[in-house]
């Protein structure tokens, strides 16, 4: 279907994309491994993002606790922040984003532009630092609509109710499923659905590892584990570094003409270092990763240009 | 035959235990080997790293990128040249 009311109509139902020169090659006679792309920087405001919004708004809606012209408070590096923007806008909401310092301009930009307001939280901590302190401005403004993503039910069931279940309707065959750690939505949801349609799928983590700026806690107790996070859900997971991502995301443009973001590098260097393993055992492989937006957001940080190296995400929350 | 000696990147926050080095060397066929290996030379850095002989709720530790918890956890193995990397539990992904 291409027709709809409305741009909110419009989410999901991306499309599964073959890499048929980025599959490895098999011996002759060996089971095919075959990588695919779900592309979801084709929802309405370009990332998988739009899925976990929408859902936690009409969530929120449904039980009452989101009332017209209320001001939604959200912790974001970007993505969930700039889907809450344009549905907040579109429904006549007020958004409150806390986002850390060190992110790409076009991300601000962006949420600028569908009128959110941004409260900008120190680097040193990443994200950690931007759930805290929305965590301390949500109980200063307890009339305020927390979503919080981390720990919002309706994130897990957004993807349960629709990634999952459009990925198996399209692939039936899936045997692995890699997607990106973040809020861990993506990942609980749609890995919960495939696990109870398939048992044997395997559902796989790539998490971005960044510079050491990020993980600069005051003390080790003050580290972090989403509530939504059920490791029980995972079959492996993988940590990985801007250098690979940047390799990744260059070689997904130059061989398969993809043009994505770079956290979608972290997941397809996992689901490729995977798809070798396959191949080296003889096993045959249907390996479905996320892309989850594309790489407009990321262009002033200059990875995509030909000399442009991984050294520039040095110190910037890069997914 | 001795055990395998691997690289370990420690993270900021645990540097003050190996006085500020951000990659040491630790011994053992497991990654419990090797944190009681880094107790040794590094006093009180296993503690930091373990509660109650278990992996620490915020710490996670990779092997080659890969998360020890669904390797066996403190019983995975290890080879010579591995790398190990320890890092505080951030929310730092893709959100």
């Amino acid at each position: 279907m291409t027709r709809y009311e409305s741009l909110e109509d419009s989410l999901g139902h991306t499309p599964l994309i073959g890499l048929p020169k980025l599959s490895p090659k098999t011996p002759a006679g060996a089971p095919r491994v075959r990588l695919w792309a779900k592309l979801e920087d084709r929802n309405p405001t370009g990332s998988i993002k739009d899925r976990t919004a929408i859902a936690m708004i009409d969530d929120a809606e449904k039980s009452g606790k989101l009332k017209p012209a209320a001001t939604i408070l959200e912790p974001t590096s970007g993505n969930t922040g700039i889907s809450l923007a344009m549905i907040a806008k579109v429904r006549g909401y007020k958004l409150v984003c806390v986002m850390p310092e060190n992110t790409s301009v076009e991300r601000r930009q962006l949420l600028e532009m569908w009128g959110a307001k941004i409260i900008y939280s120190p680097a040193a901590g990443g994200s950690n630092e931007a759930v805290r302190m929305a965590k301390e401005i949500s109980a200063q403004n307890p009339e305020w609509v927390f979503l919080y993503q981390y720990g919002n039910p309706a994130n897990t069931l957004a993807h349960y109710q629709t990634t999952g279940p459009e990925i198996w309707e399209d692939l039936p065959e899936i045997t692995h499923f890699v997607a990106g750690l973040g809020t861990t939505g993506t990942l609980m949801g749609a890995g919960k659905f495939l696990r109870e349609k398939n048992p044997e799928i395997a559902v796989i983590a790539a998490e971005p590892r960044y510079g050491e700026v990020v993980y600069g806690l005051r003390n080790l107790d003050a580290g972090f584990v989403p509530e939504l996070y059920d490791a029980s859900i995972l079959t492996r997971r993988f940590s990985v570094g801007a250098e690979d991502s940047v390799k990744r995301v260059k070689e997904l443009l130059e061989v398969e003409g993809i043009f994505a973001g770079i956290s979608t590098g972290a997941i397809l260097h996992a689901a490729i270092g995977v798809a070798g393993e396959c191949v080296a055992a003889g096993i045959g492989a249907e390996i479905v990763f996320i892309v989850c937006d594309a790489g407009w957001k990321y262009l002033s940080t200059g990875i995509y240009s030909n000399d442009g190296d991984a050294d520039v995400l040095e110190g910037q929350l890069w997914a | 035959m001795s055990n395998p000696t691997v690289e370990v990147r420690i993270p900021t926050i645990l540097r003050p235990y190996t006085k500020n080095e951000k990659l040491v060397s630790a011994d053992g066929a497991s990654l419990s080997e090797v944190i009681t290996s880094l107790n040794t030379n590094y006093p009180g850095l296993g503690e930091r790293l373990l509660e109650n002989g278990e992996l620490r709720r915020f710490i996670n530790i990779y092997i080659n990128d890969e998360d020890v918890r669904f390797m066996g956890s403190l019983s995975a193995t290890l080879k010579a040249g591995d790398s190990i990397t320890i890092l505080p539990a951030v929310a730092g992904g893709c959100m």
